[in-house]
């Protein structure tokens, strides 16, 4: 996993056409929304909501994969998945989103 | 509604994720089209209020009020518009995806979003919903078209039944059916009774179907009633209507049509039929039905030049009945497509027992082959019975029944000179004025008696100097014509004039008549006796006007005669 890289270039640049000015704006209010969704996902773990941990697993999946990071979504969704099963031994995944997160923040800033 | 095209759409952008939003922002504008964001549900039906954008980005999962939602919402407030919501999700569990259209969406967009698919998605349905509109707006022309079709349709109506049903259609020895379809369908039925006494009868179909049909039966009723009550003959209104269709018909539409003239008195049918299927004549006697076919080109089609108004004549007897269709009745369609035709129709000439119930033995078996087939019943029909018409006469007294209106203070001088005499038939024209004379049109038969008698006196007898007593053998009547014919073409300086005054009472009035002619007169004096009741002066109709008028009068040395007649508009005995 660590030997792909968290973010698809491709992806990026179209972004990056698409944004033109506005795609440091882009970034910088996915890292702020990120920050606040891996807080909301520890919360409702510890409050064992399966219902909205499903919820905020999805969104964040969704702008995982709008941003380009696919591994990070993948992440989200299997939370999303075993939330919606009931299934919530999901600490060693958040734990894999936040390392993941990292690197992903890493390598926008790196742009 | 924005218009689409250079000035771009109006985009409504619901996802509560800031990320996903500012991107679809940044796709939506780039192509154009100006965005209304909001961040959840609720936000997005209140913008949808305010904004009415024309197409709803919805994310599906949102807080507060979640897409479904806000899609029902939606499109409860669009109402008739069509708004296309395109649902941005991640989602893709079938459940969820129907979910999505169930609640009123149009379509989906997955995440990640792919920028050429939603820029082509948002012109699809940007089509569409102009599709929408454009269908809306005419469907609500349509509508409106509709209603005025029908107000204007009722209102046709109404000023065709006041033109073409004043007649005698209603007469004791008339039977007629002209289904409403038929009316529209450029059918016509006009009838009247001529002051001369004969029944004369039009039933015209018009080409093509509608209101287009339709407006020509104006002037045709118009001038077939004006002309009828105004002693005008059949050829002469048949060329005066053809003349005025041609005119104001466009090329391509005319009208078939029947015109027939029955003479009770005489007992004779005179018939021109142009271009409609065959009337039947059923005798009365021998039960038998004669054919009148079609021997002339429709009414509008020929200049008047070359227009031929020559008639079939029939010797009729009392009880026989004429029958006069347009092709309604023989292209009557029953369920299978199958027409009703001439064959049925003979048929039920051959099967009837009873010819008082033809009429509706016709009508009966038209309408029970037709069906619950196709309702397009376009049929006339009209029986007209041998026998003296009664009961007719009651519109003709509302027609004139305006007091005060018309011609009430007047005199008029008329002279027809030798060289009119040949081609000219002044009684019309008189007739024409006197029926403007409050409460004289009820009596235009009366005036149209006396006034033809008093003219072929003066001119005969006065002008011509032929003698009556001719009249009295057959050779001699023959040979009385030989020699008006005769002497009408000879030129001179031969005249008849007529003077005309009127004075009205409070329910009546008084008409004096005074005919002078240029011929010697005569010994009036030694042969009727001046005032005094009159025996054996042939062929001067004197008896006959006497009865008509309340005085006549020979004056000076005989070639001036005077008439009075009276009439009082509150007894209605019926015209003779």
């Amino acid at each position: 996993m660590a030997a792909q890289n968290p973010v698809d270039s491709e992806t990026l640049a179209t972004l990056k056409e698409v944004m033109e000015g506005d795609f440091q704006l882009l970034i910088d209010t996915f890292t702020s929304d990120a920050d606040q969704r891996l807080t909301d996902l520890r919360e409702l773990l510890a409050r064992r909501d399966a219902g909205q941990l499903r919820a905020c697993a999805h969104s964040f999946k969704g702008s995982c994969s709008n941003i380009g990071a696919p591994q990070l979504a993948q992440l989200c969704a299997r939370v999303e998945d075993k939330a919606a099963a009931g299934e919530l031994d999901v600490e060693p995944l958040l734990d894999a989103i936040e390392r993941e997160y990292g690197a992903v923040r890493e390598a926008l800033a790196g742009l | 509604m924005t218009q689409s095209g250079q000035a771009g759409l109006k985009v409504l952008i619901a996802d509560d994720t800031n990320t996903d939003r500012l991107i679809l922002e940044s796709i939506v504008k780039k192509e154009g089209h100006r965005v209304v964001s909001a961040r959840d549900g609720e936000e997005a039906v209140a913008a949808f209020q305010r904004e009415r954008p024309d197409v709803v980005l919805l994310d599906a999962l949102m807080p507060k009020l979640d897409g479904f939602g806000a899609a029902r919402q939606i499109k409860a407030l669009a109402g008739e518009a069509l708004v296309p919501i395109i649902f941005l999700t991640s989602l893709t569990d079938t459940e969820s995806l129907v979910e999505c259209l169930d609640a009123g969406g149009d379509d989906f967009l997955s995440k990640p979003y792919n920028r050429f698919i939603l820029q082509a998605k948002i012109k699809a349905f940007n089509r569409m919903r102009e599709m929408h509109a454009t269908m809306l707006a005419q469907r609500d022309q349509i509508a409106r078209h509709n209603d005025h079709l029908m107000q204007e349709q009722a209102v046709a109506k109404q000023v065709f039944d006041n033109i073409a049903h004043t007649g005698c259609l209603d007469a004791s020895n008339v039977k007629h059916y002209l289904s409403p379809l038929a009316v529209f369908n450029g059918d016509v039925l006009v009838a009247a009774i001529r002051p001369a006494g004969s029944m004369i009868v039009l039933l015209g179909d018009f080409t093509g179907h509608g209101l287009p049909a339709a407006i020509g039966a104006m002037p045709l009723a118009s001038t077939f009633y004006g002309m009828a009550q105004k002693g005008f003959t059949l050829t002469d209104i048949l060329r005066e209507i053809n003349q005025k269709l041609k005119a104001i018909l466009p090329v391509g539409v005319f009208c078939c049509a029947t015109i027939v003239d029955i003479n009770f008195r005489k007992q004779r049918l005179k018939v021109w039929n142009g271009g409609l299927p065959d009337c039947f004549l059923l005798r009365c006697d021998s039960g038998e039905v004669e054919a009148i076919r079609s021997t002339h080109l429709p009414l509008g089609v020929l200049a008047n030049k070359d227009f031929k108004d020559d008639c079939k004549h029939f010797e009729l007897n009392p009880g026989d009945r004429l029958y006069m269709w347009s092709d309604g009745i023989h292209e009557a369609r029953n369920s299978a497509g199958e027409m009703f035709g001439e064959d049925r129709l003979k048929a039920t000439f051959a099967d009837n027992r009873d010819p008082e119930q033809l009429f509706e033995q016709i009508l009966g078996r038209v309408q029970g082959f037709i069906g619950d087939g196709e309702r397009d019943d376009d049929l006339s029909l009209i029986e007209v019975k041998v026998e003296l018409p009664q009961g007719f006469e009651s519109r003709e007294r509302d027609a004139c029944a305006g007091e005060g209106q018309g011609l009430v203070e007047w005199s008029l001088d008329f002279e027809v000179k030798q060289a009119s005499f040949r081609f000219f038939d002044p009684l019309p024209v008189l007739l024409n004025i006197l029926v403007e004379v409050p409460g004289l049109r009820q009596h235009s038969g009366t005036l149209y008696t006396i006034l033809s008698e008093l003219y072929s006196n003066a001119l005969e007898h006065g002008v011509l100097g032929l003698d009556s007593k001719l009249k009295s053998t057959p050779q001699g009547f023959s040979e009385y014509y030989q020699l008006r014919a005769k002497c009408l073409e000879q030129s001179g300086r031969g005249f008849v004039r007529f003077h005309f005054s009127h004075a009205t009472a409070d329910d009546g009035g008084s008409l004096t008549i005074r005919v002078t002619d240029s011929g010697p007169g005569f010994d009036h004096v030694a042969k009727i006796g001046g005032d005094q009741p009159l025996k054996g002066y042939s062929g001067r109709g004197i008896p006959l006007i006497r009865t008509l008028c309340r005085s006549l009068q020979y004056l000076g040395n005989g070639n001036q005669v005077e008439v009075v007649f009276c009439w009082d508009n509150d007894s209605w005995g019926a015209p003779p």
